[in-house]
């Protein structure tokens, strides 16, 4: 199996900062707005390399939404950041309205997604972003795997002309893709060639497939990874392609398992190529507080949970 | 620019507009449309800086207007399509499946005039204030206005926005208020007492100028101006515009029924009756 290093743990929400002011020194019409959470979710940076292209919104994350549409009127290419919970659930008619169905050029960046964000509680952890936003029409949706590929993903969205969901966490974890990576949306990433079965995952969870595949490979199973670091549009092709090849798919993701990513290749398979299929995904609840390592432990995202659904889906092959 | 008297025939065929568009429709808003057409046709013919033949959705160089009360599309597209953004014949497909007069502004069917989507209430002050901002750093000093109905300061977002507009000074926004006092369940008192509107936005950091009869053309065209004339000055300017809710038939005017029901084709002769063809229908 083709080895992946972790060279240093690093929250993706860091590596939106860095995207975000690349962004802006590349474009001036990028402008950055934050509902009082400009440290949390980095778009410190970006405030103070470029104040007058920076909106502090306070916390009224309606308003923000609305305000970041107006400004994409004008041309302008706003990032609005926050809380994932806070940017999605919280406002999702202001999303619904302003942004999809008026089609504006909005970047909807939410930190803090998921599980992993730990010990503030399930107030905070949204495990229902992707599915919330993925169902809007016109909505692009975008789950970086890690730090390096948040920051593409973050260049990626700013030249891409539409709403864009951006999906971040807040904990430290593997970053272990290329750095400069180009990033190409819409289009899974395959991390390793496999026959038996085929790993999707996206986020956080993707390093999990990965180790999981590692372990897997021991075993004399040679599991295919994929990336899907896209949930809309879908790479149907490539989904497609590999469920026939191997002929048996676990997906996995820092998500409910109602409504994620594993309900999108779900849906792609029982309308192309009917194939046993087992998901990795919390199921029908919410958090608690906890450290990061906990969460993902306790509610069944590690690589032997990976593991253990690949060898349950492989029987029913 | 159009003399009062002028306005005044203009409003007066809005109104006729509204009342076909409806009840040709079966559904709709006309009460809440009969009561800001006045406003609406001043904004349109009037106040505005805009060039309706060469409508950009970027507005720049022109002034820009958000209805933030989505459900008025009747005042709205009558106005629109009398001051010239589409063929007034257009009107007649008002609500029908296919056509680009949605039920409520939509962007997505390429109406000219129409740069953002509403209905959801209390979103276009925010929207409002996104363009007053973008103004701003493009270096545009034309005016952004938005028009809120009062039953719509009842949402939570409207406050978020009132209080961002007055702690940055966004001073190129006009925010008016259809202060008709009428919403769907009743009076605004009997659902949701707004209180002294006008102390309630000075409080938020915005300079207010009432409009005790919005009704009254020259009262509006006055009212207006002395808004534009307050812009620029580091504060956000609200508009009172005291309105009757179905004003212009006297047996709609003052009251909530007509808020989203329609005439019958038996009553519309009735109403047609006190309005003047002026224009020529659609």
């Amino acid at each position: 199996m083709k080895p992946y290093e972790n060279k240093k743990s690093m929250e993706l929400r860091a590596g939106f900062g860095v995207g975000l002011v690349e962004a802006g020194e590349a474009n001036a019409d990028v402008v950055a707005l934050s509902a009082d959470v400009c440290g949390s979710v980095k778009i410190n940076d970006f405030a103070k390399a470029f104040p007058e292209r920076f909106v502090q919104c306070g916390i009224a994350e309606a308003n923000m939404v609305g305000i970041a549409a107006g400004l994409s009127l004008c041309g302008k290419v706003p990032f609005l950041g926050g809380f994932a919970e806070f940017v999605t659930g919280r406002v999702y008619d202001q999303i619904r309205q302003v942004v999809c169905y008026s089609n504006k050029n909005v970047k909807i960046c939410g930190s803090h997604a998921g599980i992993s964000l730990g010990e503030d509680g399930a107030t905070h952890q949204t495990m229902e972003d992707i599915a919330l936003m993925k169902v809007l029409p016109n909505m692009t949706v975008l789950v970086p795997c890690d730090y390096n590929q948040a920051k593409a993903a973050t260049l990626a969205a700013a030249k891409h002309v539409g709403p864009v969901y951006l999906r971040l966490g807040r904990s430290k974890m593997p970053n272990f893709t290329e750095e400069g990576a180009p990033f190409e949306i819409g289009k899974a990433q395959l991390l390793n060639e496999g026959k038996d079965v085929t790993i999707f995952a996206c986020g956080h969870l993707v390093w999990e497939a990965l180790e999981a595949a590692k372990a897997l490979e021991a075993e004399g199973i040679c599991a295919e990874v994929i990336n899907i670091h896209t949930i809309k549009p879908l790479d149907t092709e490539a989904i497609i392609a590999s469920a026939k090849k191997t002929g048996a798919v676990v997906t996995c993701e820092e998500h409910l398992f109602n409504g994620g990513m594993g309900d999108s290749v779900a849906q792609t398979l029982a309308l192309n190529c009917p194939t046993p299929m087992e998901y990795v995904a919390v199921d029908d609840k919410f958090g608690e507080s906890g450290t990061p390592d906990e969460m993902l432990t306790n509610y069944g995202l590690r690589a032997k949970d990976i593991i253990e659904k690949v060898h349950a889906v492989l029987k029913r092959k | 620019m159009k003399s009062t008297k002028e306005l005044q025939t203009i409003a007066t065929q809005v109104r006729r507009d509204i009342l076909r568009m409806t009840t040709a429709a079966k559904s709709g808003h006309p009460g809440g449309s009969l009561g800001t057409a006045d406003w609406m046709t001043a904004m349109q013919f009037n106040l505005m800086n805009h060039d309706p033949e060469h409508f950009t959705m970027d507005g720049k160089g022109q002034d820009m207007l958000f209805v933030s009360q989505g459900h008025i599309t009747p005042v709205i597209y009558s106005t629109m399509a009398r001051r010239g953004y589409f063929p007034v014949k257009e009107l007649s497909t008002f609500r029908i499946f296919g056509t680009r007069l949605q039920g409520h502004p939509s962007t997505a069917h390429n109406l000219p005039g129409i740069r953002m989507a509403s209905g959801s209430l209390g979103q276009g002050m925010s929207v409002g204030i996104g363009a007053a901002l973008g103004k701003k750093m493009t270096g545009d000093s034309n005016l952004v206005y938005t028009l809120h109905g009062d039953g719509e300061l009842q949402e939570g977002q409207i406050w978020e926005a009132a209080m961002f507009a007055g702690a940055k000074g966004v001073d190129n926004l006009i925010s008016t208020i259809d202060y008709n006092r009428q919403q769907i369940d009743g009076t605004t008192d009997q659902v949701m007492t707004l209180g002294d509107l006008k102390a309630k936005f000075e409080s938020f950091l915005w300079e207010v100028v009432v409009i005790a009869n919005g009704n009254d053309m020259q009262q509006v065209l006055d009212g207006m101006a002395q808004a534009k004339a307050l812009t620029g000055k580091g504060k956000p300017v609200g508009v009172i515009l005291t309105t009757e809710m179905g004003y212009g038939v006297d047996f709609m005017q003052g009251t909530n029924k007509y808020h989203g029901a329609v005439l019958s084709a038996d009553d519309l002769p009735k109403a047609l009756a006190q309005l003047e063809e002026t224009l020529g229908d659609f």
